[in-house]
């Protein structure tokens, strides 16, 4: 498995020189070198990384979180409050579908599946998503209370996901771990704007977190295979990711003069197939093109 | 945004026109390609404020790669020159070679020039 490639090893070629350089292009396109879905999938079918039946089934707890996720926010696209936004969400929507693949594509080596076998081709109580990435989107400030959740958990579960004893897992959370520090960013700057706007961006901003809110507790929820590989050193606990959660949310809520919603937990259960009533209706938009022309590519 | 109610009505009320990207002010973004090279001027964006403009412009302006450093500049804070100024503005210096390094003969006995 490779490292996950720094952003030293950048190979521009300048010459150093300032002004006039017809290199000096601020559109100038490289690729760079990181790890790819493509590079993981690679691995696996030359039998380089092959994860046991419990690492597969972990790397679908990430996977179709990110997956689901992504596939929400796509529906931003032409629908967001300013041209700059459609594209913000648009990349943290990509980020995301960039993980779901990595994930899904490692998990697939386990049962001799590709990416493809796995996002489109289970069935609702196959997959593995948190209550939270399910919620609807409404509008703009409740796509950022869920973008806002979700990216605080996800970024404190990568973080310690560098160190897993499976190459592969750390190697995807060491790229993940950058994007979704960015995506952590990016919603607290528009949880403190919203919150501290107008009185109506302010009602709407509490509104969002009040709806999000019971979700939450689901996903710092050990459960039998998170305890067993997280004694193995591979997985992390997600119970070990609230106090850090709750005081670096909790800092953002400060900031903002909000305050943490009082409402009960929702049961949750989406670990083990137990999904929301939304769940269905996303996965019968994100699957029906593969499932009516099997095989279709372009 | 959206344009519901009939044309004739949006056009008699004012409120009726995108306020939102009205309200947003626009800034002119400059992207360093690596180091050692100056910032080049890339385009412009919308944003509420200067700590936005610079995440958009992360956004818009080096999603493939092409940038170690952003300046974001408020558009209106910038002074441009006619954009019809030639004679008097830019053609003076056509023909003064003497401003060129090139005119000079290098003066005997001195190395490394």
């Amino acid at each position: 498995m490779k490292a996950p490639a720094s952003t030293s090893g950048r190979g521009t070629g300048a010459t150093g020189l300032a002004g006039g350089d017809s290199n000096a292009s601020a559109t100038r396109i490289t690729p760079g070198n990181a790890l790819r879905p493509e590079d993981i999938a690679q691995e696996v079918r030359a039998g380089l990384a092959k994860p046991t039946e419990d690492v597969a089934e972990y790397a679908l707890y990430l996977a179709d979180d990110a997956l689901i996720l992504a596939q929400r926010l796509g529906h931003w696209i032409s629908r967001a409050p300013e041209l700059e936004e459609d594209v913000a969400l648009g990349n943290i929507a990509l980020d995301q579908l960039g993980h779901a693949r990595s994930f899904l594509s490692y998990a697939g080596g386990a049962w001799n599946q590709s990416e493809d076998d796995l996002a489109y081709f289970r069935r609702e109580p196959a997959f593995r998503s948190v209550h939270l990435v399910e919620q609807p989107n409404g509008d703009f400030a409740v796509t950022i209370a869920r973008q806002f959740l979700l990216s605080y958990y996800q970024f404190e579960l990568y973080r310690r996901l560098t160190a897993s004893t499976d190459a592969t897992l750390a190697a995807i959370a060491g790229k993940a771990v950058k994007e979704v520090d960015y995506h952590r960013d990016h919603s607290a700057q528009w949880v403190l704007r919203l919150a501290g706007g107008t009185d109506e961006s302010s009602r709407r901003m509490i509104h969002g977190l009040r709806l999000m809110w019971p979700y939450v507790d689901e996903l710092f929820q050990d459960d039998d295979l998170t305890i067993r590989l997280a004694e193995a050193g591979i997985a992390v606990a997600p119970s070990s990711l609230r106090p850090d959660f709750d005081r670096l949310t909790g800092d953002v809520l400060l900031q903002a003069r909000l305050e943490a919603p009082d409402v009960p937990a929702a049961p949750g259960g989406g670990r083990h197939g137990r999904h929301s009533e939304h769940l269905g209706y996303i996965l019968a938009e994100m699957q029906v093109l593969a499932r009516e022309f099997p095989g279709a590519s372009w | 945004m959206s344009a519901h109610g009939n044309p004739e009505e949006a056009a008699t009320e004012p409120q009726d026109e995108p306020a939102d990207s009205g309200a947003w002010g626009l800034w002119e973004v400059f992207v360093r390609s690596s180091r050692g090279l100056s910032h080049v001027h890339a385009g412009s964006l919308h944003a509420p404020d200067a700590a936005m403009a610079l995440r958009n412009a992360r956004d818009l302006y080096t999603r493939r790669n092409e940038g170690v450093s952003l300046w974001v500049v408020p558009a209106e804070a910038i002074a441009a020159s006619d954009p019809d100024a030639k004679g008097a503005f830019f053609e003076s210096p056509q023909g003064k070679d003497y401003r060129h390094a090139t005119y000079y003969t290098r003066s005997e006995g001195v190395k490394h020039l």
